[in-house]
């Protein structure tokens, strides 16, 4: 062993340099010619202002569309799920809740209506979609708060809907970009 | 077809046809034949081996190799260790984290030094960039080596003659890096940059929301550690939630691409195997008795996951998704489930979704992916693990008959049957041992002093646990069976940075790595040696279904006599109280 350790030692030396600095430097760089060089996708607000495409947030105001509970409140800075158990007992009187509230808040829809995303919490606590059905059962909501049709929210959720993948994956829609136009035909 | 579906078959078959050639291409690789990276790597790593003092073309003895082996993991391990105790005023660390308490230290740098990727710290808090990059991902790279070099020293005393010198094990390791991981890397961090992944070294960046609130954004050079994560099956996540946070996994391309990096070398090196040996054939039985063994378990867990939680349907929503809690909208129920029992039957460990809010079955079927540790199983080591059984079958097969148990033309004698079984018989033994002491531990509610306290302060063992009754057991379970498959994914809820999950699952990781590493190369060196007898009528045929049967029986036997009684009171009784 004893003869070994001094080759070790400077082979992890190149090591390093090659594996932790010259790839990662290397894919910097590529990185530089990627839509806001590989500082996350943004979407430009009014202003100055940005958002994060992917990253979700948190929309509890009933002039919008709901996105997903979150175990960490849709503060990116830390992410991760319940990770509760499918009959951990506590967990599921949180959903009966979360229902119960979502009906408070959109009277006269039908139980049986309401998707499962719209009351558990995602892997990341930070999903920027939400489902199509998820969408579709809050428009006749929106449509009460804002004064506006429910055709013209219609059209929006439709076209924000982002079909699969070349035929792969599901629907979903962006909540952040669907609330954002929103508003846009709200102040039009 | 219907959409999800459509997907993971895509990604299984995208991966099968990329395999074989790359497989081709690793054969050469070890085997010293000219190859078209040559032209790229061929000088950089003759100047490498020139600073380093290292004659590539010295053959070494199995135990030269292993020596070498460990000689760099004990230089990495001091290595690691620094970076993480002082990360704190280390370069590198825009948003202030503090340096790691040392028994979380030592659980990471030897969770990433085995391959495993356990983490009991979150990416955002836990680790700087320095320590990401430096540490963490270099350990990324020279783990995934370590294992493809041992696999590559298997390879060479498998050849049809007898030998004692079975190649340079530096040679092995610098050509897994260069000619294998690093180009792959680079094009899979090329396609995360344009699909979102960020890639800078930019710290925490605060914005308001449409709502008005404020929120941070945790950032980091993403793209280039999720790239390497993946094709070297370590899986620990840049971010806590790995590759469910939206900027690791951003799209459902993303999704596919990191699904194929990480079954990609695991495919490739049981082809490579049959390259190198001039043993397709039998390779192809290898494959065919993994493929099996995956789908018994991928299939349960896509229905159980598209059916839902039965609780909920009670309450009388929909569940369209399927069982959607701890999974995203954008990959979908099936692509989740497919997920999680391809990262547990290779030892990856990523996730793509919250494992511990899985069904039952799903929960089941993942622990068995560990337990069994090698359909398919991780780069290099999968294999290896793969050929303890194939002995162990070899010999039973050979006793069935009546024949001297035979493989690759050497006979199979006391001696590698020894080590065969003490390796086969060890990873049970870990990891049941650490499940039965915890769950005595928490089923006492044992006052555990300096080793463990809850949020709320509390020393009282049941605080680990982050859901009671079965499910509670299952994640005991889980972690310790992550730990000495070396997979890393985990029941999340568990409190798992404390003093005493730390060690415990660290002293398990350790064994659980070199054992499995030292035990087939032992065999395959000592089998090298022996004389070559050219197969016979009297042979016992390897390359056929029957004795894929044969190996695929073995496993089964063996999984279910030692495990059965541990999954029948989580798993098992969950699913039973539930129906």
């Amino acid at each position: 062993m004893k003869k070994e350790i001094i080759p070790s030692i400077i082979l992890t030396i190149i090591c390093i340099i090659l594996l932790s600095g010259i790839y990662p430097a290397i894919v910097w760089g590529i990185a530089q010619l990627a839509p806001n060089k590989g500082e996350g996708f943004v979407i430009k607000d009014k202003g100055n202002s940005y958002f994060y495409e992917n990253i979700g947030q948190n929309f509890s105001d009933d002039k919008y569309f709901l996105s997903r509970p979150s175990a960490v409140g849709y503060n990116a800075a830390g992410s991760g799920g319940s990770n509760k158990g499918p009959d951990n007992p506590d967990y599921l009187l949180q959903v009966q809740a979360r229902i119960d509230t979502f009906i408070v808040h959109n009277p006269g829809i039908n139980k049986r209506d309401i998707p499962s995303d719209l009351v558990t919490a995602s892997g990341s606590g930070l999903d920027p979609h939400i489902s199509v059905q998820a969408a579709k059962i809050q428009i006749k909501r929106i449509a009460k708060v804002r004064g506006l049709s429910e055709s013209a929210i219609s059209g929006l959720v439709e076209v924000h809907l982002e079909p699969p993948m070349y035929g792969m994956g599901p629907e979903r829609i962006n909540v952040l970009k669907l609330n954002m136009a929103l508003d846009r035909i709200d102040t039009n | 077809m219907n959409p999800q579906i459509l997907g993971v078959v895509v990604m299984f078959i995208a991966t099968l046809l990329l395999a074989v050639p790359l497989g081709k291409y690793i054969a050469k690789v070890y085997s010293g034949q000219r190859v078209w990276t040559d032209f790229l790597f061929g000088r950089l790593e003759r100047l490498l081996f020139k600073t380093s003092r290292i004659d590539p073309a010295i053959e070494m003895t199995w135990k030269q190799s292993l020596t070498v082996m460990l000689t760099l993991n004990l230089v990495w391990f001091l290595w690691v260790m620094f970076c993480l105790l002082n990360q704190s005023w280390l370069p590198l660390n825009p948003d202030h984290n503090l340096s790691m308490t040392p028994d979380l230290a030592w659980n990471t740098t030897i969770s990433f030094l085995v391959n495993c990727n356990l983490q009991d710290y979150s990416g955002e808090t836990g680790v700087s960039y320095f320590s990401q990059v430096f540490a963490l991902m270099f350990l990324q790279f020279v783990s995934a080596a370590t294992g493809l070099a041992a696999a590559a020293v298997v390879f060479n005393a498998l050849k049809d003659r007898t030998a004692t010198q079975l190649g340079n094990f530096y040679n092995y390791f610098l050509k897994s890096c260069t000619r294998i991981l690093l180009p792959l890397c680079f094009l899979i961090a090329t396609i995360h940059v344009f699909e979102g992944t960020p890639m800078t070294f930019k710290g925490i960046d605060t914005v308001t929301s449409l709502q008005g609130d404020t929120m941070h954004v945790s950032r980091g050079p993403v793209a280039a550690f999720v790239a390497i994560k993946h094709v070297g099956t370590n899986g620990g996540g840049f971010f806590g939630a790995n590759s469910a946070h939206p900027f690791e996994n951003p799209t459902y391309l993303s999704n596919i691409v990191q699904m194929v990096a990480q079954i990609l070398l695991p495919f490739a090196m049981i082809f490579a195997f049959g390259f190198y040996t001039n043993k397709k054939r039998l390779a192809w039985v290898f494959w065919g008795v993994m493929t099996v063994g995956f789908l018994l378990l991928v299939v349960p867990a896509v229905i159980a996951e598209v059916q839902g939680n039965p609780y909920l349907a009670h309450m009388g929503i929909a569940q369209p998704g399927g069982n959607i809690e701890g999974k995203e909208v954008r990959f979908g129920a099936i692509a989740s489930a497919f997920w999680s029992i391809a990262t547990t039957v290779i030892s990856t460990g990523s996730v793509n979704a919250m494992h511990d809010s899985f069904m039952p079955v799903s929960g089941m079927n993942m622990l068995l992916g560990m337990m069994i540790n090698s359909f398919y199983g991780g780069v290099g080591v999968g294999f290896l693990n793969f050929f303890i059984y194939v002995i162990l079958a070899v010999f039973i097969g050979g006793l069935m008959v009546g024949r001297t148990p035979e493989f690759a033309g050497k006979k199979i004698e006391a001696k590698e049957m020894k080590i065969a079984m003490i390796i086969a018989l060890f990873h049970p033994f870990l990891l049941l041992a650490g499940t039965a002491i915890a769950s005595y531990l928490a089923a006492h509610d044992t006052n555990m002093g300096w080793w463990f306290y809850d949020a709320a302060g509390k020393h009282n063992a049941s605080g680990w646990l982050n859901n009671p009754s079965h499910h509670g057991f299952s994640e005991m379970l889980y972690q310790y069976t992550s730990s000495s498959a070396n997979n890393g994914s985990g029941f999340e809820g568990l409190a798992d940075n404390n003093p005493f999950w730390n060690i415990s699952t660290g002293i398990v990781l350790l064994f659980s790595r070199f054992l499995p590493i030292i035990g087939p190369v032992a065999i395959a060196g000592l089998i090298a040696q022996k004389k070559f007898i050219p197969p016979s009528s009297g042979t016992l045929k390897t390359d056929t279904g029957t004795f894929g049967l044969l190996v695929f029986a073995v496993k089964i036997i063996i999984a279910a006599l030692a495990f059965f009684p541990a999954l029948a009171l989580g798993p098992i009784a969950e699913w039973m109280k539930m129906h």
